[in-house]
């Protein structure tokens, strides 16, 4: 089976360590914040200028001051500090967060995103996703392994407008997670249920499938 | 008071010398730390032709977003522009021009703007629509963009306490652009919700001096909110 948005979310969980700085963008990648783990401490990057962001606010502490850079309502954790957006991405750009985790239209093996712009649709703008992919060593990228109509995401080349180059290391589908080494995907993990040929049959950029494929621990 | 007051006495007097085709750069991210009055203030003078480099454009009927109403903005510079019916139909119409910038990069050319500093590389946008056209260098074997800074005939800003020297303390995140903004405009405005006396403000927790500042003004807030999001307790 698929992996639902819940257990994608589950899944990014498990990439972050004691002590991570971490930038989730806007969507599924927000939802990992729910799933870490009991005792573990992570601090959450908001572009808008705050580090240390906590959960939704309750209806009588909302703060039209205290906003995450999807521009929902949120509260600070104990900790937390403020800054400038030039210091945000000071932050980002400068390498100092430790995990980036965003979402895409498509990725290919060549380490390529694309993820804010389809020709000839409305274009609302990259915000900062160009500045978190050009900043950060540790991203991954979460995505349906294939469009509603059964098309690969994962290409031999994107065929969209890019957000940045070469700089995508491991991707997250509701199928696999992959690697992305010397040009190839390499399949890691499998969810839960889901075939090695379901998993290649929906790649279409090359895909090296090693001996062991464990199935994905949720 | 001196010559370092700089407290203006109307919001007419605080966008006085603001003329068609002009360049403004406003703080504010969303909805949030926008300097909503001096917005509105641009709107009744009905200034036209304007280049506005700002995060966003507003909402409809909010922030950035009533100067389209009257079509006030010819060219917009920001880095997402998604939550504007009005906007969505000026772009598509080719009525509105719009330079789709990084948020990062269009922080560093406010920055930049107000720093003295004409351009800077960043590895952001490399191979991208962004890059087309852009100078490329490398260093360390990177390839890096070089990109110019952002100055305004005005700058506009928002922050939550001010002395009557501009000194400013902003407040959550509604700092966000406003300390770049306000440093790269040739005049640059401030709203504040409270003018202090000097001397009130610990010179340790002002966030950006008066020295940036040319004109201050307090006013009253709606502080709309584009998102409010909830949990129950």
């Amino acid at each position: 089976m698929a992996l639902t948005r819940e257990q994608l979310a589950q899944r990014v969980a498990q990439e972050f360590k004691d002590g991570y700085y971490v930038n989730l963008g806007i969507g599924i990648p927000t939802l990992a914040a729910n799933y870490i783990p009991e005792g573990m401490q992570v601090m959450l990057q908001s572009e808008n200028g705050l580090l240390g962001m906590g959960p939704f606010p309750l209806e009588e502490e909302v703060d039209a001051d205290l906003i995450n850079a999807g521009k929902q309502t949120v509260t600070m954790v104990k900790g937390a500090s403020i800054f400038s957006s030039a210091d945000s991405f000071a932050m980002i750009r400068g390498g100092h967060v430790d995990l980036t985790v965003l979402g895409a239209f498509e990725v290919d093996c060549q380490g390529n995103i694309a993820s804010y712009m389809i020709p000839g649709k409305l274009i609302k703008g990259m915000g900062g996703a160009m500045d978190l992919v050009a900043g950060a060593d540790n991203i991954i990228v979460t995505m349906t392994h294939a469009s509603k109509h059964g098309e690969s995401k994962l290409l031999t080349e994107c065929t969209l407008p890019l957000t940045g180059k070469a700089c995508i290391k491991r991707v997250l589908t509701d199928l696999a997670l992959l690697d992305i080494e010397g040009g190839k995907f390499i399949l890691r993990e499998r969810a839960p249920g889901v075939s090695l040929e379901e998993i290649a049959a929906l790649t279409a950029g090359e895909l090296i499938i090693p001996d062991d494929v464990p199935e994905m621990q949720l | 008071m001196a010559g370092f007051d700089k407290v203006v006495g109307s919001y007419e007097e605080a966008m006085a010398g603001l003329e068609d085709n002009m360049t403004i750069v406003a703080g504010g991210f969303g909805l949030c730390g926008i300097p909503e009055n001096l917005i509105k203030e641009i709107k009744r003078r009905g200034t036209k032709g304007l280049t506005v480099a700002s995060n966003n454009a507003g909402t409809d009927g909010n922030g950035l977003g009533i100067l389209l109403e009257d079509k006030q903005i010819k060219k917009m510079i920001a880095s997402y522009v998604g939550e504007n019916a009005l906007f969505e139909a000026q772009m598509m119409s080719g009525e509105l021009e719009v330079e789709l910038t990084p948020q990062g990069t269009l922080a560093e050319k406010m920055r930049a703007g107000g720093a003295g500093i004409p351009a800077f590389y960043t590895a952001t946008g490399y191979g991208t629509p962004v890059g087309e056209g852009k100078e490329v260098r490398e260093f360390n074997g990177r390839n890096y963009i070089l990109e110019e800074a952002i100055q305004g005939d005005f700058s506009i800003g928002k922050a939550w306490k001010g002395d009557r020297m501009g000194n400013l303390v902003f407040r959550k995140t509604s700092r966000n652009f406003n300390p770049m903004a306000i440093t790269a405009g040739k005049i640059a405005v401030v709203e504040v919700e409270e003018i202090v006396e000097i001397g009130e403000l610990d010179p340790d927790e002002i966030h950006l001096p008066g020295i940036y500042v040319n004109r201050l003004i307090q006013g009253a807030f709606e502080k709309n909110i584009e998102k409010r999001t909830v949990r129950s307790a």
